[in-house]
């Protein structure tokens, strides 16, 4: 059986920065758009560094500012001061 | 670059300012400060073992609780000051935030108070600043949803007196009972049935289709409170998987007892969601997404994955979930159909939907829309259109579990009520399903005491014997401008003469009379 991660941000300026690092970090992550909202659905596992996040930013970016705009989350949660990582074990 | 400050990592940072804010008691016993620890057999032999993933902080939490805050009250604001209210899809659509506001938003404050309680009766420091940083979040979402919806206050009916209806009417007993149910329960059960069975399993449900659905019909104001309420979810669903695995390591005599809260509390869970089942396929004029597709996605995928990583402690899936699963194809059009027949006791309206909509619930709901209920639908439009519409003015039997009329089918026949019935110490209850019976069984004592609307009205306890009595003076719905069929009400009309339309216009008529 399949074994689905997500995540779900709002559709917003700094979501599309996240969605780009989602998707360069995770090329097999689905991303799917609705109304005001962004899904990402990931077998298994799916990872935001904070390294990609900041070259897309160019500045310096905190794990935690996720926590702004994200909407939802399903998978367990591994964050620490360089990813936030989703998965299922 | 700029040399990065020498600052705390994120997991020593969360060690100083939790756990180590922590003492040891001298002077009183341990069990003394925390009472309730015990009593519900669930035994923890070492509370360092807690995790918090997020690892969140007093002072991070604030920081970026402010942000969110000045967020939404800056859209709260421009919403305002746009006359929001007036770009939205259809006027129909505000009913779903009338009964937003009664049936859900003091569920936020319950949750408040419930969190506050139990994060005082933890003797794991790291459990009650989980508890409490939750507390605050719940409380915030209870004030946000009120001040968003304030301004619709300001221009249509039914919104007006939100937390004392909560408290007495009829059809809100089944929110309001399900979290005094959790709330009067032991701390490890209250964070089992809202942390995890509600929080993690159910709540997207409700914040992630039906807000976004909001968006789509136009409502900036709510979809922005649902979003920034759900951003704290996120925060409480990984709690609340927490809880569970932490509990369940913690001892094996544990995964008996978390098993049967979680059978009773997804059940009481999706019961509850009954009502938002309604509120996507009905309330929302422009249709985002079915209530079975969201309940394939929020629940049949992700519960699944989520009760497949829970194996390994011995759990498995929700005993009744195979009749949740089922009803996914009926439950709105059972929901809607009973609340059509009793407009005349709700603080919001009710309609047959337009012709699209009926179409578009027969694409939706292939097997069973066409069959069972447009039937119904174009009945009571009939009826309706030779000046008979249809309600009824029996009241219904309520279950005594999750306080829902026994409106649901048996699984796997849909024009079979559903209904159970047993005898305790004399007296005879009843049931919506096996389900609630099962509970029942288990707690009677408690449940014997549940306050059901229906009942009380027959006991003379809700300020007179008559429907028109109960609802005027008890409830507090305005007659004729509240309660009844939405086509002709005063929302109606208001909403037509914001769009320059007189209630006479032709093409409401000719829709009406299609319908």
């Amino acid at each position: 059986m399949s074994q689905l991660v997500f995540i779900a941000f709002q559709d917003n300026d700094n979501a599309r920065y996240l969605v780009e690092a989602i998707a360069e970090d995770n090329p097999e992550a689905e991303i799917q758009h609705q109304p005001a909202m962004i899904r990402i659905q990931a077998e298994k596992r799916l990872v935001i560094n904070r390294e990609t996040m900041e070259e897309k930013l160019g500045r310096e970016w905190d794990v935690q500012e996720m926590l702004i705009d994200v909407i939802s989350i399903g998978g367990n949660v591994d964050e620490d001061d360089d990813h936030f990582i989703l998965q299922w074990t | 670059m700029a040399v990065k400050s020498k600052k705390l990592n994120l997991k020593d940072k969360y060690q100083y300012l939790t756990r180590d804010m922590a003492w040891e008691p001298t002077y009183q016993k341990k069990k003394d400060i925390f009472p309730d620890e015990d009593f519900e057999g669930i035994k923890i032999t070492d509370w360092s073992q807690w995790e918090d993933p997020f690892r969140l902080t007093m002072d991070a939490y604030w920081k970026y609780q402010a942000e969110k805050e000045k967020k939404l009250y800056a859209i709260f604001d421009a919403f305002a000051q746009n006359n929001g209210h007036q770009n939205i899809s259809d006027a129909r659509y505000v009913n779903a935030l009338k009964l937003f506001l009664t049936g859900v938003s003091p569920l936020e404050h319950a949750a408040f108070q419930g969190y506050a309680k139990v994060g005082r009766q933890f003797s794991g420091a790291g459990a009650r600043v989980a508890c409490q940083m939750q507390a605050i979040d719940e409380l915030r979402h209870s004030q946000t949803q009120q001040h968003a919806m304030s301004h619709y206050n300001k221009h249509f009916n039914g919104l007006h007196d939100a937390a004392y209806m909560h408290d007495r009417v009829w059809f809100l007993s089944v929110p309001k009972s399900f979290f005094d149910d959790a709330r009067s329960a032991g701390p490890f059960e209250f964070l089992t049935a809202i942390s995890f069975s509600f929080e993690y399993v159910l709540t997207n449900l409700l914040f992630v289709p039906f807000m976004s659905g909001a968006a789509y019909n136009g409502d900036m104001a709510t979809v922005t409170f649902g979003f920034s309420a759900q951003s704290d979810e996120a925060r409480h669903m990984t709690l609340g998987l927490e809880v569970i695995k932490f509990i369940l390591e913690q001892h094996e005599d544990n995964v008996p007892i978390v098993q049967r809260w979680i059978d009773k509390w997804f059940w009481r869970g999706f019961r509850l969601l009954s009502l938002v089942s309604m509120m996507m396929d009905y309330m929302l004029p422009n249709k985002v997404m079915s209530w079975s597709e969201a309940w394939e996605v929020y629940y049949e995928q992700n519960g699944g994955a989520l009760f497949k990583d829970l194996e390994r402690y011995g759990i498995r899936p929700p005993k009744y979930q195979d009749v949740a699963n089922d009803a996914k194809h009926h439950i709105s059009h059972q929901l809607w159909g009973t609340f059509y027949q009793y407009s005349q006791a709700t603080n919001f309206h009710t309609w047959i939907p337009g012709k699209d909509e009926m179409d578009w619930m027969s694409e939706k709901y292939p097997e069973t829309f066409d069959k069972y209920y447009r039937p119904r639908y174009e009945h009571w439009a009939k009826e309706h259109a030779e000046g008979r519409r249809f309600y009824n003015n029996t009241l219904p039997q309520l279950c005594q579990v999750c306080q829902v009329p026994t409106l649901f089918t048996e699984m796997g026949e849909p024009t079979k009520l559903s209904h159970r019935q047993m005898k305790y110490e004399g007296e005879r209850y009843h049931f919506c399903s096996e389900a609630c019976c099962d509970i029942f069984k288990h707690e009677p004592e408690k449940y014997v005491q549940a306050w059901l609307p229906v009942h009380q009205i027959y006991q003379g306890n809700c300020e007179g014997g008559d429907v028109e009595t109960v609802v005027q003076k008890y409830y507090h719905i305005n007659i004729g401008e509240d309660n009844f069929e939405y086509v002709g009400s005063p929302d109606h009309k208001r909403w037509l003469s914001i769009k320059g339309k007189s209630s006479d216009d032709k093409t409401e008529r000719a829709k009406r009379d299609a319908a």
